[in-house]
This record gives C-alpha cells, structure tokens and sequence, in this order.
C-alpha cells in the first residue's frame, strides 16, 4: 500500500513535472521565438549598418569625384608660323621641342577676342587656358612636324579655375576678390560658350598622362604603371617563396618546437605593422645592397614582404583542406611524397592559395606607408620604362592629389580613389573566378 | 633548366641594379610647403628642356636634411627644400659625411594665416591674443595656470563669445614650429605677467592640449575643409589654401594687417617666414641639369611677381632681394660655415 501510495504520488509528481514541463515549456516558446527573431534582426541591423556605411562612403567619393572625367576644353583656330616655331626650316627635333608655342596660343586666344587691350586685361586673358596647352601643342607638332605653318583647328583644356567655375565649383556669386576668376573672365568664358567653342569632353588626359601641379594635366597613368610594376615584382617574389614554404610546413616538416615556433612567428609577423617593413626596405635593400630610391623594385621587395605572411597562412590553410585520403591513396598506390604533393595536393589546394595570393596581392595595392620610406612617395611625371626607374602608385597619388591646394584636385582625388576601387574589385573577381573555376568539393 | 632560368634571372638583377648606378635625373627631398613650388618648377624644367624631370619627394623639412646630410654620390639627393634654415647642427652632420659645400637659395615667403569661415564675421586678432586662446599655461594673478580661457571672449571683450576651437598641424610639421616662433613666442612677449609668472623660452610655445587646438593631421585641404563645415572654428595653415579658398573662407587680421599677398610681400603681415632650397655643389657636373635647374627656378618667369610660382602662392621677395639671391645661386656660391 505505501509502496504503491509512493509510486502513485510519484507518478503523479512525475505526471506534474511533465504537465509542468511542457507547459514550461509552451509558455517560453513564445520567448524563445522572439529571442530568435530578435537575434536575426540584430544579424540584419550589423550588416544594414555596414552597407550604410559603405553606401555612404561609396557615395561621397562618387559624387565629389564623378565630374573629374570630364575636362572642359575650348576649340581654337591656332596658327602656327615657321617664324614663332622654326625660324631655320630645318625641322630639326631639338628646335621643334624647345620652340615658344605660347605666342601661337596666345595670338589665336587675342584673336577671339580682338577688343581687349591693356597688359593687365591681356595677362587675365592668357590666363582662360590651360599653362599646359603649349605642351600638348608641342606634341602635336613632334609627332607630326608637317602641321607647321598650317592653320590647325584643336581643343585644348581651359584652365583648372575655369574647369572648376563651369562644373559649378566656384560660385560666381562671391564678391570678385574672393574667386580664382575675374568678372571680366567669367564674360569672356560667357562668350566662348555663346560662340560654340566650349566643350567638354572625355577627360583622356586622366588616363593617359602622368602627374603634374596642373589638374587639368594630371593624370594616373604614371601612377598606374607603377601599380603594376610593383605588384608585379611583389607575387614573383612572394608567391613562389609562400607556396614552399606552405608546402614544406604542411605537407614535409615534422610537427615539433621548431615548426610551432615558426608557425607562431608567422602569424606574428602578419600583424606587424607595414611601416616597420618599410623601415627594413631602407634599412637592407637600399642601405646595404645600394638599390635606387623610388624603384618599383624595391616597392615591389618590401610589399612582398608585408603580403607574405598572409599568403603563407592562406597557402597552408588550404593544403588542410584537402581531405588526407587523397593522400593516402596517392601512397598507397605507390606515388613517392613528392608525387603526392605536387601531382595531387598541391593542384587541389591551387584554388585557395591563389585566392590568397590575390588578396594578399589587393592589400599590397593599398599600401602607401612603407613606400614613404623607400622613396615612393613622390612627384614623378615621366612614365616609369621598368623596374628601376623612379616611380609612384595609386595611393600615394590619391595621398599627394589630396593635399594640393588646387581645387581642381579635390574631385580629382576622388576620381583617382575610384580608379583604385576598380583595381581592387577587378583583382578581388579575378580571386572569386579563379575560385569558381578551379575549386573542387568533396 | 630550372638552375639556368635562375641564374639567368640573378645575372638580370644585377645588371638592372648595376645600369641604376649612373642616375640622370636630378632627386630632391624635402619639406611639404616646398613641395608645390618646387614641383611646378621641376615640371616646367621636365617639359621645356631635355633633361628629365627632377623626382620631388615629400619628407618634410628635417627628414630632407637627414637624407640630403647622409653623402656625397648618386645615392643620395641633390637637392633639399627647407621651410625654415639650415641648422648648424645640420652643417656639422653634412660635414661629417663629407657634404662640405652647399649653396642656400632662398625662393621666398610662405604666410601663415588663421582663418575661418565666410559665414562668420572676420576675427581681429593679435598675437597676444592667440597666445592666450592656445597656450597651455597662462599667467593669472602672477602664477602660471592652465589655461582657463574657454571662450573668445574670456581674452578680449572685442572678440566673438563662441568656444576656442582652432584646427591646426600636428608638432611634427614645419608649419605648426614657424606658428610657434611667429605667434607663440612673440604673443607670450607681450602678454602682461607671463614673464614673471615663468613662462618664457620653449614654456611660451606650449600649445593647450584640453580640447581648444585640435590637431587635424598635416592636411591643409582637410582643415579647409572642416572650417567649411564648422562656422566657429578657426584653422591654421599656409597662404596658399587661402588663395585657392577664398570664396569659402577668409583670413583674419593679424596685428591690424589682412593676410593679403600683397602684405605678405611687403613684410606688414608679419606671420611669414622664408622658405629655400639647397643644393649640393659636389653633385653640380656629376647629375646632369642642376645648374639648367637652379637657373629655371631663379628665373622671373618663375619666382618674379607675375611669375607662375605666384599663382601657385609663393609670396615673392622683393625685386632687389631677388636679384641678389639669384645672382648668387646662379654662381653656387657657397654657404660660409
């Protein structure tokens, strides 16, 4: 009886516990929904956030720099007289390169405007075009010196103010002391436009010409190379070296002290900040093997340096990821370690080390700090030829562009940051298509 | 195959690095202010002769001086822009590793201007004023105290009651060290009651640190930019961000004088210091076109007043000055040491 009066009573707890239970458990599930609910909303608050942030961003850089592809320019009627240009006839280089093309700009600009005199009204008129002009005018006469004494019709660029008033930069508004412009060239610019003779154009010299102080001349294309020489020499040098020694790490080297010591140290060096590297740089390439300041080779030595960690972690990262059957059955059917690794393992994990590789590649493309140290970051106009002559890259331009006083160069400078979001997302799909491409699943 | 495709690319390597030897483009380091002037100088030279264009890097003052001290030879560079003199220990360090000549060029005047928003009125200060808004220690009742000045108007009833917030260049920028001896030192001169409160020497040019000098990074563009957005503050930086600004913001009246150019170059807007260049006179003959160069740069086409480093915002030296600079630039005369 008091057996079963127990059992009974324990039944009935135990029936209790469970009614109990799943009424717990019924009345929290409502919590535990919205604990869920709440928890993806959150998840979809960070990543809303980060996409505001990047819209943002994106849209700044966008917007102040969109108006930098185009260039307004102005069509003259230029004469070229032997006289100003080759007084001999001979048409000898050296003459036609060092020639005055200003006077011929000059008279075709006066000619425009035939009812302005004074020397102080002359120089304000000079001043509606381009410094620069003359240049362009010179290469046009090297590349084909039959045009001299001929009447050439060409557009050239107006000057970086006048660029900046007709993209609506300038107010015109302000009281005349206070503008780049004078009233009276905002009325002859007036005029230029009433004629017919503004237009504005693709801005070509963005892309083709190399730096300079004036904006309407400045271009990436120096900077661009450089970009390329440099990264060029950073994966020949780091890719080669990361795979063996990702290689040797995962697939050859016993798993002691020295090895965990190593695998520490690379993760350590990682995080190393890059300007320590370009310390190194100064310090070993150009101090103890005499390397010339501002090549692309020693940039592309020190980014090598800084992305190797990276590639290494990512190299080895994909040799795990090859399932060890494939090792095993390439040994067990006879093939030698060094078969294994380089018929088998090594073409399955290509897909992620050179995924890595490219990432570690698009970090290095950022860079701009080591540079300062080996002399990359500087005024160069002429377009590097190879590896050793003087060069800059794209961050370092944008760097320099951002801290010119001219106004022209602020729209520039984000023209140029696009240029170099392009790079990287054109070298970031290059990664994910490699990727898709090569990747196998198990 | 292997083993020849590597030697073949060492033996390449050297040779690259061997044909970098023989360098036929001048190398110029130096300070940021320079920089622009200097760079529309080697542009100019690049384009109009046949020499190639000089590589101008950015170093700042100090960091150029280190490089252009290290030696004699292609390794090092030709040419060092300063915003301030050569200091003798400098010399003695140029000395040292053999640089014994060099010739100072000095390319004219650089203003330094506070400025502000054209939405606000124009400030009138002194130096007195602006000492006493961003020194860290002021003399109150004889003793020195930090700074308790929050607001303009606590330093001069004439002056605006809107907080002290003024956009500068870090302690690391020759700007921020010719503001220091042009406003600091000169305004702690003249504040009643800092001398005998102890405040003289390097204690003058101590910059408050609670929140009133922001230090906004060696951007000029940015801090125009800033002065834009922020009615109140005030910034400080070189002439030519004004210049190119003018429609945005405006410069304030230092001692009673507009930072004009026109005051700039006559000396009555005293907050100017000079800026130059040296050049290395064991490279002059080795390098090719330093002395086409120097002539480029001393020519009144471009130092002259109508010259195109004016439209860059070079302030130009007076007419005699310059021809005296340049006459002897053009001889490489030789700094006495």
């Amino acid at each position: 009886m008091s057996d079963l009066a127990i059992r009974n009573v324990g039944m009935t707890s135990a029936m209790d516990a469970t009614t109990t239970n799943s009424q717990r458990v019924a009345a929290g599930l409502k919590g535990r929904y919205a604990a869920e609910r709440r928890f993806k909303a959150y998840g979809v608050l960070a990543i809303a956030f980060a996409l505001a942030c990047l819209m943002l961003l994106m849209w700044t850089i966008v917007s102040h720099g969109y108006t930098a592809f185009v260039q307004t320019m102005v069509r003259l009627e230029i004469t070229l007289y032997p006289q100003d240009i080759d007084p001999d006839g001979k048409r000898d280089r050296d003459v036609l390169s060092t020639a005055d093309y200003r006077t011929p700009i000059r008279q075709a600009v006066a000619d425009l405007f035939p009812d302005v005199q004074g020397r102080s009204d002359q120089r304000q008129l000079d001043a509606l075009v381009s410094p620069g002009a003359v240049f362009l005018i010179r290469d046009m006469v090297m590349a084909d010196p039959s045009i001299v004494g001929k009447r050439v019709s060409i557009t050239i660029p107006v000057s970086d103010d006048l660029d900046q008033l007709n993209k609506g930069y300038i107010n015109p508004n302000v009281a005349e002391a206070d503008r780049k412009v004078s009233d009276k060239q905002i009325a002859w610019f007036q005029r230029l436009k009433d004629r017919g003779l503004i237009e504005t154009n693709f801005n070509t010299i963005l892309f083709t010409m190399g730096d300079s102080r004036e904006p309407e001349l400045a271009g990436l294309w120096g900077a661009t190379v450089g970009s390329f020489f440099t990264l060029a020499v950073t994966i020949a040098l780091a890719f080669p070296i990361a795979v063996m020694t990702a290689t040797y790490l995962e697939e050859f080297a016993p798993k002691n002290r020295w090895t965990q010591l190593i695998e520490v140290n690379i993760n350590n060096l990682a995080a190393v900040p890059s300007i320590v590297f370009g310390l190194l740089g100064l310090a070993v390439f150009l101090g103890f093997f005499g390397l010339p300041r501002s090549a692309p080779l020693v940039g592309g030595m020190v980014l090598a340096l800084i992305t190797l960690p990276t590639v290494i972690i990512a190299s080895r990262a994909a040799f795990k990821s090859v399932p060890p059957s494939i090792r095993e059955a390439a040994l067990g059917l006879g093939a030698s370690r060094l078969q294994t690794v380089t018929d088998h393992v090594l073409p399955l994990a290509m897909p992620g080390i050179l995924t890595g590789a490219i990432i570690g590649m698009a970090h290095a493309l950022g860079e701009t700090a080591p540079l300062l140290m080996i002399g990359m970051v500087a005024f160069i106009v002429d377009i590097p030829g190879g590896l050793t002559d003087p060069a800059t890259v794209l961050p370092v331009q944008v760097y320099l562009w951002s801290d010119s006083p001219e106004r022209a160069f602020v729209e520039r400078t984000s023209a140029a940051i696009m240029v170099l979001l392009v790079f990287l997302f054109a070298m970031n799909a290059v990664a994910v298509l490699l990727r898709r491409r090569f990747e196998r699943r198990w | 195959m292997l083993r020849h495709s590597l030697a073949l690319a060492i033996v390449a390597g050297i040779g690259i690095a061997g044909a970098a030897e023989a360098r036929d483009q001048i190398r110029i380091v130096g300070s940021s202010t320079v920089y622009p002037f200097a760079t529309a100088v080697a542009e100019q030279f690049g384009k109009t002769t046949n020499f190639k264009t000089p590589v101008i890097e950015s170093t700042g003052t100090g960091g150029g001086f280190k490089l252009f001290c290290a030696g004699v030879g292609v390794d090092h560079p030709d040419i060092t822009n300063a915003s301030r003199a050569i200091t003798k220990s400098e010399i003695e360090t140029c000395a040292q590793a053999g640089v014994k000549e060099i010739t100072e060029v000095k390319i004219g005047y650089d203003g330094i201007v506070v400025a502000n928003s054209k939405a606000s009125p124009q400030a009138k200060f002194t130096v007195e004023m602006l000492w006493k808004a961003l020194a860290k220690n002021v003399a109150v009742d004889g003793k020195a105290v930090a700074n308790p000045n929050k607001m303009w108007s606590d330093i001069d009833k004439s002056l605006p009651a809107i907080k002290i917030e003024v956009l500068g260049p870090p302690p690391t920028s020759g700007t921020r060290d010719a503001f220091v001896e042009l406003v600091m030192a000169e305004g702690c001169k003249k504040a009643a009651g800092a001398k005998e409160a102890g405040i003289t020497g390097a204690k003058c040019g101590e910059i408050r640190e609670d929140g009133g000098y922001v230090e906004a990074g060696e951007n000029d563009v940015l801090i125009v930019r800033k002065l834009e957005e922020n009615k109140n503050a005030f910034g400080i930086f070189g002439y030519s961000f004004l210049d190119q600004n003018g429609d945005k913001i405006q410069g304030s009246i230092m001692d009673g004088k507009a930072p004009t150019f026109e005051n700039i170059a006559s000396g009555a807007y005293e907050v100017s210091r000079p800026l130059f260049f040296y050049v290395k006179k064991a490279h002059v003959g080795t390098i090719p076109g330093i002395e086409a160069f120097i002539k480029e740069f001393t020519s009144a086409k471009a130092w002259g007043k109508n010259g195109y480093l004016a439209d860059k915002g070079l302030v130009p030296m007076p007419d005699a000055e310059r021809e005296k600079v340049g006459k002897a630039a053009q001889s490489m005369a030789a700094m006495t040491m």
